[in-house]
């Protein structure tokens, strides 16, 4: 392999139903970033039926060029269809570094991917870079969280193409569209091996509409064991909506069965970054932490003065939640309405 | 000498600390507070054979050690000290018995759905005017030809109210005291046999401790356990195998009321530093462990004697009154440590501290364990 | 039905601490764990193993002391446990790892093949897929819910924002999330045979792969730097009534104009 035949940044431009997600905005604006210090070209690969409008969004975005493969067998995401289409991509157009969202979809996607290629893949990044190596090269760096988020790792991948890596939603910056932003949008077919689509989607049920997605949201309103149970999220519910935010939950509310895992947040759910985040009766647990500890402001109520979320609050209140969340809401509705 | 845990005992230590943290923690407040007896705990312990653990395969049971058992009642206790007790009563104070002194046809009748939690195990030889003094034995039984009928009262009994099956002691010939004493199999459904009151104690509340009455209860012929007279000798072979099982039960809070008070300690502040920094809380607190660790090896040799045959009788009462006195001297310096919190229910040592006092009075008083050690050394 | 199960031995991470001074993990204590994810993949093949009938072959990579975790799965119902254990497999990065666990199962006879959706010490996520496409099949990741079909499988994936139901024809792998399959204890008699039961012990000379693909060697992923994440400095903590503390909230939330 002649790693020098490799070149530009290329970005998995994921969408759902025909909409392009958010994630994929986040690492055009990355590998923007990047590109500038190596003077190499953003690409976007966009997959899916009757999406080629969308390219144009991507390169408001931050792409150079946008590679198009508009068919019906890419509709939905399947493993084997989508894993086929960016192997061709790749092997075509040798890219350096491939970036994909460390959602449901990437992380489905990129290990396969990884493995045809026989290349380096990094999870779940948290921070990219482009530096000088002691000999003069420029070599790319992927941090991620190691350790249930106790530790932070740094990993190269210095002898095979291309250097893969997930970025976890929510972490990096998207720039702001620049309307009329100039680029190339090239189609693409592929020879797809239909004998080994052996997976059929059956149907896709959605949760409810209204609490898509907490990475989304300005400001959450979370609720750890202390909440108890449904009836305690209610509360917590009721502050949220005084306050135009929306509910997440810890890991401990989710296994419980009492909340949604699309709601966790944390090392195993998502990681937030609102303008303001309410923990309510959660303890903090190191794993909870690294999902939200890059929030604007932190409020934190718990009984237990001892909890480890008053470590990394803002403003910590020892005391029951039960009683001041709804005395909260109510004093909210007050200072909304004057 | 190994004094390491073998590997099996490892992995049976992992799962019963798993089980114990998982499933019985969480209830160990509500089971005390409303003095509830934990069925949906018992079942489940079914479930993974903890109520057969020392009983051979071909009885239906795990084919364990007494090692094990102990391990199981230690660890169950460390978190809830009824759900330890109702284990070492169902398997010390029923199962071993059988296995020890029943027939063939008793162990094959009894054995496998006591080894299986179908059915729960107790023993009945306390009666109000025949504590201690065990061989003032006011129970009777009468060879009536085809049956025995039992008449009397036992009282303080372990798991009664939840019991399907008893081993009682009763007189069959008051003439010869203690040798006139016999050991017999009830089930819950014979004729004449009934649950009276429970008792409302001060610790182990939810381990449904009730009176027996027997109003001319029919007992088959067949349910003599052991030799006829032989029940006083049955009963305190049945206790010196129980001592340990309250041993490991009084180890186990004793080990609960370290971990609590270990946590609390380096959490709490007060004048700007953890408790646990200050040598008062150091000094005692490595004199408790090392007590502790002392009565666990009182009861790993105990144990360890019982499933290599040899006698133990000593060593269960020395294991039994250290670990007791251990369990009561801890938690009621647990609870200092805890300050005003450890009086109040918020925090569990409150709990354990009243669990701990009956582990020096029941199968024996520690004074009783006292004149056994005594007997056998000065005999 | 043969099914296999990939499990991998973990530090229990959420015991995990840092030393403070020099950056480092502090391992000594840390008790090792079977990865929770896995446990919920053994889980799900001895649900199949009582639903359907089926054998349950237990998989692991790691030194010679990841026994433990294959002796826990025999106490828990599996039937048979190999130990991918050798010097050419350590330092192995995802892909390194991959290549071992396939070229093992590849040997095997299987239907189904379940691994946990991560590992809590990586997080990666990545080795059950590349083992799939190791073995040319289907991969079906973040499994809430299985049941077999007359063709294969009916299965449920969790997506971030709903479920989808997915049928996949023969053979395939899936990855699991514990939280949808709270493992079972081990039983007692379980515990008790688990050590008179043979592990299988496999060599790097047992599976066919060469070996520039394994361990570090196969690893084109290296560590470039470790260090400690850096905590932001603590708040404010309050004990007040209910009153004040509501109050307190509202100021702070006006101060920074959230409110």
């Amino acid at each position: 392999m002649e790693l020098t035949d490799y070149k530009n940044i290329f970005v998995f431009a994921e969408q759902r139903n025909g909409v392009i997600q958010n994630v994929a905005f986040e690492l055009l604006g990355k590998a923007r970033d990047l590109a500038d210090t190596t003077g190499e070209k953003v690409v976007a690969m966009l997959l899916g039926e009757k999406i080629a409008d969308k390219a144009q969004t991507l390169i408001e975005r931050g792409a150079d060029e946008v590679i198009v493969v508009d068919t019906p067998i890419l509709k939905d995401y399947l493993t084997e269809q989508y894993a086929q289409a960016i192997y061709h991509i790749i092997m075509e157009r040798k890219p350096s570094i491939v970036l994909y969202g460390a959602t449901t979809i990437g992380r489905d996607l990129a290990p396969r991917l990884a493995c045809k290629l026989h290349t380096g893949l990094v999870a779940d990044c948290t921070k990219l870079t482009i530096e000088d190596t002691e000999d003069g090269r420029k070599e790319f760096r992927s941090t991620r969280p190691a350790f249930g988020g106790n530790l932070m790792a740094t990993i190269v991948c210095p002898n095979t193409r291309p250097q893969m890596s997930t970025v976890r939603a929510g972490v990096m910056q998207k720039r702001e569209a620049e309307v009329g932003r100039k680029g190339t949008i090239t189609p693409m077919t592929i020879p797809f091996d239909e004998s080994r689509f052996k997976v059929r989607i059956v149907k896709t049920e959605t949760y409810d509409k209204k609490t898509l997605d907490i990475t989304d949201a300005k400001i959450l309103v979370s609720g750890g064991r202390g909440v108890h149970d449904a009836e305690g999220f209610k509360k917590l519910q009721g502050l949220a909506d005084v306050m135009g935010g929306m509910v997440s939950s810890s890991r401990a509310m989710v296994d419980n069965g009492v909340m949604d895992h699309a709601y966790q947040v944390g090392q195993t759910g998502k990681t937030v970054r609102p303008q303001l985040y309410m923990a309510c009766g959660i303890s903090g647990a190191i794993q909870h932490l690294a999902g939200m500890e890059e929030s604007g402001y932190i409020v934190a109520i718990n009984k237990d003065k001892f909890a480890p979320i008053f470590n990394v609050a803002d403003l910590g209140i020892v005391g029951d939640l039960h009683k001041i969340v709804p005395m909260l809401t109510e004093r909210i509705k007050k200072e909304m309405d004057k | 000498m190994d004094f390491s845990y073998s590997k099996t005992e490892q992995l049976f230590l992992q799962m019963i600390r798993s089980f114990a943290e998982n499933e019985v923690k969480p209830l160990a407040a509500e089971v005390d507070e409303e003095e509830r007896f934990p069925v949906e705990t018992v079942e489940k312990m079914a479930k993974l054979g903890l109520m057969g653990i020392p009983v051979p395969k071909q009885y239906g049971g795990a084919g364990g050690t007494i090692q094990m058992y102990t391990m199981a009642v230690e660890e169950l206790s460390r978190v809830c000290a009824t759900t330890g007790v109702i284990l070492s009563a169902h398997t010390s104070l029923c199962v071993d018995p059988i296995l020890e002194h029943g027939t063939e046809e008793q162990k094959m009748k009894y054995l496998p759905k006591l080894a299986s939690g179908e059915w729960l195990g107790a023993f009945g030889l306390t009666e109000p005017n025949a504590g201690t003094d065990a061989a003032m034995q006011q129970t009777t039984a009468v060879d009536a030809g085809d049956k025995w009928i039992l008449y009397g009262t036992k009282i303080f009994i372990t798991n009664a109210a939840n019991a399907d099956v008893f081993i009682v002691m009763a007189m069959t010939d008051k003439s010869l005291g203690n040798k006139g004493i016999s050991a017999f199999i009830v089930e819950r459904t014979f004729k004449g046999f009934s649950i009276g009151k429970k008792e409302k104690k001060m610790g182990i509340r939810g381990s449904a401790t009730c009176e027996l009455i027997f109003e001319n209860c029919e007992v088959p012929k067949e349910n003599v356990l052991g030799k006829m007279g032989e029940g006083f000798k049955v009963a305190m072979k049945t206790l010196d195998g129980g001592r340990i099982g309250i041993a490991s039960q009084a180890l186990g809070i004793a080990q609960g009321a370290m971990d609590e008070t270990v946590k609390y300690t380096k959490e709490r502040k007060q004048f700007g530093k953890s408790i646990a920094q200050f040598q008062n809380t150091q000094f005692q607190m490595a004199d408790l462990k090392t007590r502790v660790e002392a009565a666990r090896l009182l009861v790993r040799s105990a144990a360890w004697k019982k499933d290599m045959g040899l006698p133990y009788s000593a060593d269960a009462a020395m294991a039994k009154l250290y670990a007791a006195e251990t369990a009561m001297d801890v938690t009621t310096k647990a609870v200092q440590f805890h300050g005003g919190y450890g009086y109040t229910r918020e925090y569990p040592v409150e709990r354990m501290m009243r669990d701990a006092k009956i582990t020096e009075i029941y199968e024996g008083t520690s004074e009783v364990q006292r004149m056994v050690i005594a007997a056998q050394l000065f005999k | 039905m043969n099914i296999i199960v990939c499990i991998k031995q973990v530090p229990d991470t959420t015991t995990v601490k840092i030393d403070p001074v020099k950056g480092t993990l502090i391992r000594e204590g840390v008790p090792s764990i079977m990865n929770p994810d896995d446990k919920g993949g053994l889980e799900l093949a001895l649900q199949f193993k009582e639903k359907y009938g089926a054998t349950v072959t237990v998989v692991t990579m790691g030194p010679p002391q990841a026994d433990t975790i294959l002796r826990e799965a025999f106490a828990m119902g599996a039937d048979r446990a190999i130990l991918l254990s050798d010097r050419r497999f350590a330092g192995a990065d995802t892909l390194a790892t991959s290549y071992a666990l396939a070229g093992c199962i590849k040997t095997l006879d299987y239907d189904l093949i379940i691994a946990g959706r991560q590992a809590i010490d990586g997080d990666t996520a990545q080795v059950g897929p590349e083992m799939a496409e190791h073995l040319g099949l289907p991969q079906i990741s973040y499994v809430i819910g299985a049941e077999k079909t007359a063709k294969g499988f009916l299965v449920k994936k969790e997506l971030e924002d709903g479920v989808q139901t997915l049928e996949v024809e023969g053979a395939c792998l899936l990855t699991v999330l514990a939280s949808a399959y709270q493992p079972r204890y081990m039983t007692v008699s379980g515990i008790i045979e688990a050590y008179n039961r043979e592990v299988e012990v496999w060599s790097a000379d047992k599976i066919d792969v060469e070996e520039t693909k394994l361990g570090l060697k196969g690893s084109p992923t290296k560590v470039f730097k470790s260090f400690p994440k850096a905590l932001k400095p603590a708040g404010e903590t309050f004990e007040v009534s209910e009153e004040e503390a509501v109050e307190l909230i509202i100021s702070k939330l006006k101060e920074k104009h959230i409110i």
